[in-house]
Order: C-alpha cells, then sequence, then structure tokens
C-alpha cells in the first residue's frame, strides 16, 4: 500500500511540474508577467526533482548529493556573465544539455544489455535517437560556444565535398542505429552511433559563420529539446516528453523566425557554406564616403525631431550600450522622439540586443521590431546605425545579384538623414559592401563604437549650456 | 511496455507540440534571449533520468555516468533560472526612478 502512494505521490508531483513549465512558458509572453513564469519553472523543477528522489529504487543518494554540489558551483558563475557573453553561455549549457541526455542514454543501453528482454525494439530505436541527438547537439553546441567566444576560428571553416563528408557521416550513424534495432545485443554498433553523432556535430557548426549563429544557436536549443523527448520515450516518462516538446517547439520556431528574417532556408544555412559566396560579390564599384566627426553627429542629431537608433554586433563587441542609452537619455531631455529599431538577427542570438539595451535601463517599449518602424521610416529625421551593417543594406531590396536580396532589413536609407558609426571602411561581416554608406545623406563617423558614442554624449552636453 | 503506453506517450508528445507552438508563438520578440534561457533550464528535467541512474546503484560505470548527467543537468538549471531572472529584471517600461527624482528637484 505504501509503495502505491508513493508512486502516486511522484506521478502527482510529475503533472504539477508539467503544469508550471507550461505557466512558466505562457507567463513569459510579456515582460510585466515574466518574472513569475522564473518563479513558476524554479518550483516545477523543484517538484519534478523531490518527486524523483522519492523513488523507492534510489539507494545510495551520496553521488546525486555530490553532483548538486558541483552543478551549483559551475552554474552560479554561469549565470554571471556579462550579458554580452550570453550567447556563448547559452550555446555552452546546450552543450550541457546534450551531454547529461547523451550519456544517459549510453547509461541505460549498457543497463539493458545484461538484462534479458529489456531491450526491446522500440526501446532501442528511442535510445538510438536519445545518443545521436545527445551527442550531435553536445559537440555541435561547444563548438558554437567556441566560435562565439572566439577561442575558434569565428570564419566558416569550409573544405571540398564538405556537406557529402557531413551527411555521409548521419549516414553511417543511422545504418549502424538502424542494425542495433535488428539485433539489440550486437553491442559493437553503439560506439559507432555514439562516435559518428560527436564527429557530426563538429562538422554541422563547422563551416556557420558568426551572422548565422542565432539560427544555430536556436536550432540546436531544439535539438536539445528534441534529445529530451527521445530519452522520455526511453525512460517512459511522460514530464520528460512534455518538458523536451516545449523546448524543442522554442527552438524550432525561433529558428525559423531567424531563417525568415535573412530570407534563407534552413538547409541553405546549415549547408549554405554563407562565407564563400560573398567574396565574388565583394569586388564591386567603390563610392566615396562622407565622413563626420561625432561632434557633427551630435549637431545633427539633437536638430532632429525624430531619431532612430538601430543597433547591431558591433555595439555589444564595444560594449557601447551604456553610452548609447546616455545618447538616448539626452536627447530625450531636449525633446527629440528617440526609438531603437531591431533587427532579428541584429547580434549573436535572437533578442540579444533587446537584452543589452535592457541592461542599460533603456525602456523595452523604446525598441520597436524591424516591420513595425519600416512605415514610419519616411518620418524620421536622422537613424543613427551603431555597429550594424547587413540589416540596413538596401542591396538587399535592389539588388538581385546580392548574396543577401531578399533579406527583410531596417530601411535606414529611407530617412531624411542617416549616421553610420563603423569601425573601419573594410566590408562587414558578410564581406558585402554597403550602398546606404555611399548615399548622399548617409554621413560615416568611423571609429570604436564605444569612443564615437562617448565623443557624441560629451558634444551633447556641451551643447547643452544650461544643463550643467 | 504495451501498445497503449506507446499511443499515450505520443498522445502526450503530440499534444505537447503543439501546446508548445501556441505558447511560445505569443513570447514577445523583445524576451527571446530569456525564452532561450529559461527553455535552456527547463530541458534539464532530463535530471529526472539522471537522477535514477546516479542512485540505483547498478555498477559503477552508470554510477559514474549518471553523476555526470546530473552534475550537467543541475548546472543547467541553476544557471538557466538565475540567468533569465537577471535578465528579466532589467526590462523595465519607463525610467521613472531616475528621472522621477530628477523632476522633483525645484
Amino acid at each position: 500500500m505504501i509503495p502505491a502512494l508513493v508512486e502516486h505521490l511522484i506521478q502527482a508531483a510529475y503533472l504539477l511540474a508539467t503544469g508550471l513549465f507550461v505557466l512558466s512558458l505562457k507567463w513569459l509572453s510579456h515582460p510585466s508577467t515574466a518574472r513569475r513564469g522564473v518563479f513558476a519553472g524554479v518550483f516545477g523543477m523543484g517538484a519534478a526533482i523531490v518527486g524523483t528522489l522519492l523513488f523507492p529504487e534510489i539507494v545510495d543518494y551520496t553521488w546525486i548529493l555530490v553532483a548538486f554540489v558541483i552543478g551549483t558551483i559551475i552554474g552560479v558563475p554561469l549565470s554571471r556573465v556579462p550579458l554580452t557573453a550570453v550567447p556563448q553561455r547559452t550555446a555552452l549549457s546546450h552543450a550541457f544539455g546534450g551531454l547529461a541526455v547523451g550519456l544517459v542514454g549510453t547509461a541505460k543501453y549498457i543497463l539493458w544489455l545484461h538484462q534479458p528482454g529489456e531491450l526491446t525494439r522500440f526501446r532501442v530505436v528511442a535510445i538510438v535517437l536519445e545518443v545521436l541527438l545527445g551527442f550531435l547537439t553536445f559537440t555541435g553546441s561547444l563548438m558554437a560556444a567556441g566560435k562565439l567566444q572566439e577561442i575558434l576560428p569565428t570564419r566558416p571553416i569550409t573544405y571540398r565535398n564538405q556537406n557529402l563528408v557531413s551527411l555521409l557521416l548521419l549516414a553511417i550513424a543511422l545504418i549502424a542505429g538502424g542494425l542495433l534495432v535488428r539485433d539489440p545485443t550486437a553491442w559493437q554498433f553503439f560506439p559507432v552511433i555514439v562516435v559518428l553523432s560527436l564527429l557530426f556535430g563538429v562538422m554541422l557548426v563547422l563551416p556557420i559563420g558568426g551572422a548565422d549563429m542565432p539560427t544555430v544557436i536556436s536550432l540546436l536549443n531544439g535539438y536539445a529539446g528534441l534529445a529530451a523527448v527521445a530519452m522520455g520515450f526511453v525512460l517512459e516518462n511522460k514530464l520528460l516528453i512534455t518538458a523536451g516538446a516545449l523546448d524543442g517547439s522554442s527552438g524550432v520556431i525561433l529558428s525559423i523566425i531567424m531563417c525568415k528574417a535573412m530570407n534563407r532556408s534552413f538547409t541553405n544555412v546549415l549547408f549554405g557554406a554563407f562565407g564563400q559566396v560573398q567574396t565574388a560579390a565583394a569586388a564591386g564599384e567603390q563610392g566615396t564616403y562622407k565622413g563626420a566627426t561625432p561632434e557633427d553627429a551630435a549637431l545633427i542629431l539633437e536638430s532632429a525631431a525624430k531619431v532612430v537608433i538601430v543597433p547591431g554586433y558591433g555595439m555589444a563587441v564595444s560594449q557601447a550600450q551604456h553610452r548609447v542609452r546616455e545618447i538616448y537619455d539626452l536627447l530625450t531631455q531636449k525633446g527629440v522622439d528617440v526609438k531603437f529599431a531591431i533587427h532579428p538577427v541584429a547580434g549573436r542570438m535572437p533578442g540579444h540586443m533587446n537584452v543589452l539595451l535592457a541592461e542599460a535601463d533603456v525602456p523595452y517599449d523604446r525598441l520597436v521590431e524591424m516591420d513595425e518602424i519600416n512605415s514610419d521610416m519616411p518620418q524620421v529625421d536622422v537613424v543613427l546605425v551603431i555597429g550594424a551593417n547587413d540589416v540596413v543594406n538596401p542591396a538587399a531590396r535592389s539588388d538581385q545579384n546580392s548574396p543577401i536580396y531578399g533579406m527583410p532589413i531596417i530601411d535606414a536609407d529611407k530617412a531624411k538623414a542617416c549616421l553610420a558609426i563603423k569601425r573601419s571602411k573594410n566590408p562587414g561581416f558578410a564581406g558585402i559592401d554597403n550602398q546606404l554608406y555611399f548615399l548622399d545623406n548617409t554621413l560615416m563617423v568611423f571609429g570604436d563604437a564605444k569612443q564615437v558614442c562617448q565623443g557624441i554624449v560629451g558634444a551633447l552636453k556641451g551643447e547643452g549650456g544650461g544643463m550643467h | 511496455m504495451n501498445a497503449v503506453d506507446l499511443w499515450s506517450m505520443l498522445f502526450v508528445f503530440m499534444l505537447a507540440t503543439f501546446l508548445g507552438f501556441e505558447v511560445i508563438r505569443n513570447v514577445s520578440r523583445l524576451l527571446h534571449t530569456p525564452l532561450m534561457s529559461l527553455t535552456n533550464a527547463i530541458s534539464a528535467i532530463a535530471v529526472v533520468g539522471s537522477i535514477l541512474l546516479a542512485g540505483e546503484r547498478h555498477d559503477p560505470l552508470t554510477t559514474v555516468l549518471g553523476t555526470i548527467a546530473v552534475a550537467a543537468s543541475m548546472t543547467n538549471i541553476v544557471s538557466g533560472f538565475l540567468i533569465t531572472d537577471r535578465m528579466l529584471k532589467m526590462f523595465k517600461k519607463k525610467e521613472s526612478p531616475r528621472t522621477g527624482r530628477a523632476e522633483q528637484k525645484p
């Protein structure tokens, strides 16, 4: 009777956790309720862990406690990274998630191999999928984290027949999986699947450049979720299936949004080797720039009525977000209407710019999505582009030969004037010349984003006169 | 496992996927970074399976694998929830504390 009661308690805890996870994501839909969502998630996870610890099969709590302590020791510092490092932190956690799932799958296979009758066909199918998804997420995410942290080269690494080699690896892994399903005791296929999944993860991310990172991180997020679903099927645990499916659908939705924002397909991102195409197109004709100083920029900005700031990865790299907020503050005090235009793929992960600007205390109702701001563009006096390039390149609308043709952009060129802060005269990340810089009403301010913004802030303060 | 169990798991999977799509589609684009760190923490629910492996004491190998898996999942749970909350605290609608105080000065 007691064991039956415990079983009910465990399942009730899992049911509670499932409900709380759904609420958690529902509350995340709006900034005003979002923090409640985190608490729901924490309580859900707490219920799930307590429920699991009740299992009568657990006879030894030592290692569980040791692992809890280790996880907390690693986890707390990982949550305190600077917000510019959030993309690599996210990639690293996808790697941890993939590793955990892969290891559980491996351990389950080893256990069941010694218990006749446990390795049913269905279980082997689920284990193969679990191990495959888990380990490819593990190495793929480690590669992504390495590239984002710039431990690995951020440029796409490509070689001849790359896609063929990658697909061949995957095909062999799937064939080995098929053979294992046919004969679950043929254990020698198991290490083959593990090694090939690890390799495939590396190969998958090797040709991906920095500009495609938002898509790849989203995709890996989805894989991590699906891996948890596969684990749920192995362990016959509906909580795992639900939580994994929620994570998986978030990854898929974000990937679709990212792909749409670049007008590219999944296969194009994964197998397109973005870096290769551009070099040819970059050799177009050169125009002439019109340069300006930060002081000129300040003058132009304060005489405007409507200003739109377009931030990009350059702002994150030089940590300029706090200076940008000062510009926002000073202009707002002078009665200028300032908004921020956020392109979905600006930065290195979905929503990256929003978090950085929120950190710098920019109110979130000033952050406007691309589709919303574009209709207002002709009425905008000055657009200030800070470290963004491809997302404001008008070639995406007009030049059919451009590699980014068809990508939705922020129409900075339609504003009455444009100021662009840019580190150097080299073409941007994708190696494409930006026609925006050569337009008559565009002024270029060359230099590090943070220093230029500092200069603009200084000039704005100086012009204020009676403000001191 | 009998056929009904398999089908009920597939039911759960299908319904959870549709529910996930509906709920996550409504998440504001502002919050896509916190969304990813939150789902990341939630998918660390793999801790459930890892705990059982680490605690059932079958043989040293599975205990080691289970322990590593628990540690990896716990890392995601702790860092995922903490950083999500840290980011969400930053999203404010108006700078009322700062400008508010400035305006009150005579």
